[in-house]
């Protein structure tokens, strides 16, 4: 999958080595994963379901990051919304099954039927929410010093995680369709259920099929054009306002389909669920090095698995907990942030 | 007719109203308890004022240093907190289950006890005014501590890692029942309850409380006293040679620095001098709401102080107390009063979206905000004063500037 990172420059050349780079290229990936053999050891059962929890888990992350990191890697734009477009992709599907009846007593096939088709009406739902976000909020501000945008996408955010609070005021249980919590099958002591399954199996035809959209045909050539220079894509004949919202739409349309998997997922829907999976996805995006798509996987699987050791409640016999799960996530966002903001995955990204 | 308004406008935004307006509308502050009587409206002024020491604390932050801070309320958080452990019973085994009581008045040391003798309450008792300045110099550490890790950072990458701090902080008070971080056995916060009551504003030479909850005019007074304070010191910071400084640090942080200014001490002060304001406003509240627990710490509270600096005009004084006073008057008193109209939901429920909606609204029609500082609106129409070149080709390597 070549240029799979959006904001990749032809021009850069192989850098220079130095053992400085090195150590700054490689410290973090190899802090996490020292942590992670350190936590295995002290606990191997506890540690291999906790990267199982996690993997399946950060398959949704993935999803959301992938929004953030087409739209930072176009527009240089945190899209604060992207959270609650998430959020309406999950009440739409709920919604949808209360209103034709599907629930857990349906037959199988007529199940099948009816995820495929919510999939896709979820998906359509939030893509059409996310390009409307951006008509509306960001492109009448794109000559505006570039904190406008940002305040308007909180702003955004806001309005449509209260037209959340409206529409279902407290926490739904969403109908539990693909008997989430029963065992597929065993190894290793740790349990492979179905909604593990069902998580990969939805969401790596979703992401192969993003990454080959992008990397593979004309108009995610324009994109990643656009990302580079959108003047000079502009030159070349590429109507860079379409591409911005087509950007928009492929976001709107991963963080739908990720609303439906985490309804079926977790089984509960709730008006704020968007907001704090917005920010995770968020600080998957800039572990993975904001702009690079398969960075913005890895970075959703790593955080995954962090929040999965953190929920458990313990690390090395030190009491954590679910309580405690935020807390961690926004340390590692910081920790990212201060020694290595150009993520995991960021070399190939265009310096300043 | 439109250049006089403007330039009007100008002069009111632009520079100081004339000191005898000054002095009528402190007068009118000064008396307004006795026009708004002791309810509701008084107790609503009360949290405005302390909302506005907030908001201007803020655009330090914001609005002159131009650095955009989503986790204010963490500021909030810890001043509450302060006061919530240096002025109420949440240590009761401290000196030996006696207490510590310093220049308290009778009311928060002594109890009376069933048989009419009196006895020392326990916990730490120090007098308001030693907390609230006490919480201003511990939040200006922690403005400091928060801001050293994101010198590096410029625009949203800050606002992000600001907006962690902000959850952050609420977390770990909110976990600390058994030691600080988890550490240690004594409880810092009471879980999710919170800790209540706190001590009442008391005045060192009077035996009872000032304020208590059927006279409210004490706590306007003393709320009213520290934005003047608030102002006078934000107004000598502005016109400082260190205001300057923040002022052409956020017009081109590079240029700035070409001229001589350490960025890093320019910005930690903004961010200790804001953050002190939010302790400062932060200990109040928790006095005069007599609790702290993590419920009032959210997000959402960033974002509505935020909302109030970038209503009222970014970077203007006047303005942030304009927009302060606007948005929690709105809060307060317009979203219940739509409640009337039956519209089918209860607005305040959703007042935060109304914050978003402003925000939106404001951004794209007058990103300047209501009054704003001249510099700030000269700069946001930049484009069209240059002569539309700009905004019609929509440059967008200028508008997003380059990160990192």
């Amino acid at each position: 999958m070549e240029a799979a990172s959006i904001t990749e420059t032809a021009s850069a050349g192989p850098p220079a080595r130095k053992l400085g780079d090195v150590i700054n290229a490689y410290a973090l990936p190899a802090l996490l994963i020292a942590a992670l053999v350190a936590q295995f050891v002290y606990d191997q059962t506890g540690t291999l379901n906790d990267i199982k929890t996690g993997l399946s888990n950060g398959t949704i992350w993935a999803l959301i990051a992938l929004g953030y990191t087409l739209v930072y890697g176009i527009v240089e734009l945190i899209n604060f919304a992207h959270g609650e477009v998430f959020m309406i992709g999950s009440f739409v599907s709920v919604s949808l099954w209360a209103t034709f009846g599907v629930d857990e007593r349906t037959g199988i096939p007529l199940m099948i039927l009816s995820i495929i088709v919510v999939l896709a009406i979820a998906m359509l739902a939030s893509g059409t929410l996310n390009v409307l976000i951006e008509r509306v909020a960001y492109r009448p501000l794109r000559n505006a010093p570039r904190l406008a945008p940002l305040i308007t996408a909180i702003g955004m955010s806001f309005i449509l995680q209260n037209v959340g609070l409206l529409w279902r005021p407290t926490p739904d249980s969403a109908p539990d369709l693909i008997g989430s919590q029963k065992d597929y099958f065993t190894i290793f002591h740790v349990g492979i259920e179905h909604s593990d399954v069902f998580a990969v199996v939805v969401t790596v035809p979703l992401l192969v099929a993003l990454l080959w959209f992008i990397g593979a045909t004309r108009y995610g050539k324009a994109m990643r054009a656009t990302a580079q220079d959108p003047d000079a894509a502009r030159l070349m004949g590429i109507d860079v306002d379409r591409t911005i919202q087509l950007t928009f739409l492929l976001g709107g349309l991963m963080a739908g389909a990720a609303g439906l998997i985490y309804a079926l997922y977790n089984g509960t829907i709730r008006f704020n669920q968007g907001f704090t999976a917005g920010l995770i996805a968020f600080t998957a995006a800039v572990m993975g090095g904001i702009g690079n798509l398969k960075g913005a996987v890895i970075g959703g699987l790593i955080i995954g698995v962090i929040q999965a050791v953190s929920d458990s409640g313990e690390y090395l016999g030190l009491p954590l907990g679910p309580q405690w799960t935020p807390a961690v996530v926004f340390g590692v966002l910081i920790m990212v942030m201060v020694f290595r903001p150009q993520g995991l995955f960021g070399e190939e990204t265009r310096e300043g | 007719m439109a250049d006089t308004f403007r330039r009007t406008r100008d002069v009111v935004a632009g520079t100081l109203p004339p000191p005898a307006w000054m002095l009528a509308g402190l007068a009118l502050a000064i008396l307004f308890p006795y026009i708004a009587g002791t309810g509701s409206l008084l107790d609503a002024s009360i949290q405005t004022l302390a909302y506005i020491i907030m908001a201007l604390g803020l655009n330090i932050v914001v609005g002159f240093a131009g650095l955009l801070d989503l986790g204010y309320v963490a500021f909030y958080a810890i001043g509450a907190f302060v006061i919530g452990w240096f002025g109420s019973q949440q240590f009761p085994d401290i000196n030996g289950g006696k207490g510590i009581h310093i220049l308290a008045s009778d009311r928060s040391t002594f109890q009376l006890k069933l048989n009419g003798t009196k006895a020392e309450i326990p916990g730490i008792h120090v007098n308001f005014f030693i907390v609230i300045f006490i919480a201003m110099a511990i939040t200006a550490v922690w403005g400091i501590l928060l801001g050293g890790p994101t010198l590096r950072l410029r625009g949203d990458y800050l606002a992000i890692v600001t907006l962690a701090f902000g959850e952050i902080v609420p977390r770990i008070f909110e976990n600390s029942t058994s030691g600080l971080f988890g550490i240690g056995r004594t409880d810092f916060s009471n879980g999710r309850q919170g800790i209540t009551p706190i001590d009442t504003i008391n005045l060192p030479w009077s035996k009872s409380a000032v304020y208590t909850d059927f006279n409210l005019r004490p706590a306007y007074w003393v709320a009213l006293a520290m934005v003047v304070f608030t102002v006078f010191v934000n107004r000598r910071l502005r016109d400082s040679r260190l205001g300057r400084a923040w002022i052409a640090v956020r017009e081109d942080e590079v240029a700035a620095a070409a001229m001589g200014v350490n960025l890093v001490r320019t910005k930690l002060w903004a961010y200790a001098i804001g953050a002190a304001f939010g302790g400062f406003a932060g200990a109040f509240l928790g006095s005069y709401n007599n609790t702290v627990n993590v419920d009032q710490f959210e997000f959402g509270f960033s974002v509505f102080v935020l909302a109030m600096i970038i209503i009222g005009g970014m970077g203007n004084i006047w303005g942030v107390i304009v927009g302060a006073v606007a948005l929690s008057m709105l809060n307060r008193y317009g979203l219940p009063e739509l409640n009337q109209l039956n519209i089918g939901f209860d607005p305040t429920s959703v007042s935060y979206g109304v914050f978003g909606f402003f925000l939106l609204i404001m951004m794209v029609l007058r990103p300047e905000g209501f009054l704003p500082s001249g510099r700030r609106r000269l700069e946001l129409h930049e484009a069209e004063i240059e002569g539309g070149d700009a905004a019609v080709v929509g440059d967008m390597s200028q508008m997003y500037e380059v990160r990192q």
